[in-house]
């Protein structure tokens, strides 16, 4: 068995709460080490209280045994995982099925001009006439916006 | 990891996990649905960060996340009183918001430059996800500043904000602890022996 082979099969598994993504395109894989018939995975949650990060763990050890391995699963804890490692398939993804893409990490944390800003691009209708609605959303990961060209609220990937 | 610094991330996990369950309360009855969105959002990031803080901890001590979570009884924790208060008032539920991630930052800075790169790292990471409530807070302080009933919630709050750097009186507890403990842990006490989630 190859890491080729596993990143193939880890390119298959959607990301369980934004299925249009899979975890690879999310950049959550950290690195892959195949050592005969026993495959190492490292990955990172997104957001620490992520629920989906079980459903991903084992979703990973599933596909490996798949491939006739036997899976290790070690989960990060650190800051090694950015928003900025959203592949630009991934990014395009998202914006896609309607959620704006995270903007870049910057040297120091977001601050709420940057978040009202409309800088942040409507995923429909590609207008920067947007306002931040709540800075919180559905899942950890997301602000509500609203774009006042095409009426649309929208989901913002938050920046990590 | 030394016992020290598994006492502090304790200290920090149990600050996190019960302050989750208080935030956790205004799901549904948030003065603003917009709020019930972002209270809700907050528990689960406090919780999480818990969850990483005692995984730290189990590795160390050859145990679980879970539990250092809710195996322990109510006298065991080392949560600050500030975090334990059963809050019915937005007012004073936003004072604490707002003193809580002041006193947050000000540990978090110092962690990051802890001399294990687990401990920096973590904090790395739990930092970055509290910026959001940082910003959260200070727009609600922005908002209520010139409030009385926000005036006197902070007032009343402060020393027990200011008790979270204390380590020496962690460990005593207010009476709300044992009714949040109950609540928090039944499911887990219920679990028949053997029982597999």
């Amino acid at each position: 068995m190859t890491e080729a082979q596993v990143w193939d099969a880890l390119a298959e598994i959607p990301d369980p709460e934004i299925p249009v993504i899979s975890l690879v395109d999310l950049g959550v894989v950290r690195g892959i080490d195949v050592d005969d018939r026993r495959v190492r995975v490292e990955f990172t949650p997104t957001f620490l209280g992520c629920p989906a990060l079980e459903v991903m763990r084992d979703a990973m050890a599933d596909s490996i045994r798949a491939l006739g391995a036997e899976p290790e699963i070690e989960v990060l804890l650190d800051d090694s995982w950015s928003t900025d490692r959203i592949t630009p398939e991934g990014r395009e993804k998202l914006r896609a099925s309607g959620f704006a893409p995270p903007s870049p990490r910057g040297v120091a944390a977001p601050t709420l001009v940057q978040l009202q800003s409309n800088a942040h691009r409507c995923p429909y209708c590609g207008s920067t006439e947007t306002r931040l609605e709540n800075i919180f959303g559905p899942t950890p990961c997301r602000s509500l916006r609203y774009c006042a060209s095409c009426k649309q609220p929208f989901e913002q990937f938050k920046t990590i | 990891m030394k016992e020290q610094e598994q006492q502090l991330l304790l200290e920090i996990a149990d600050d996190e996990l019960i302050l989750g369950w208080r935030d956790s309360e205004w799901t549904g009855i948030a003065p603003l649905l917009e709020e019930d969105v972002a209270f809700s959002s907050i528990a689960q990031n406090e919780i999480g960060h818990a969850r990483a803080l005692y995984e730290l901890v189990a590795r160390a001590r050859g145990t679980t996340a879970d539990e250092l979570a809710f195996d322990r009884s109510p006298d065991e924790y080392r949560c600050a009183p500030l975090v334990e208060l059963r809050l019915m008032d937005w007012a004073e539920t936003i004072a604490r918001h707002y003193l809580y991630e002041k006193a947050d930052a000000k540990r978090l800075e110092q962690l990051k430059h802890s001399d294990d790169p687990e401990i920096a790292g973590l904090a790395a990471k739990i930092d970055r996800e509290e910026a959001y409530h940082r910003i959260h807070a200070q727009m609600w302080f922005d908002r209520l500043q010139d409030e009385p009933r926000f005036v006197e919630a902070l007032e009343r709050l402060r020393p027990q904000a200011e008790a979270l750097h204390d380590s020496a009186h962690r460990g005593e507890h207010t009476a709300e602890l044992t009714d949040l403990w109950e609540e928090m842990t039944v499911v887990r006490r219920s679990q028949p022996t053997g029982t597999k989630w």
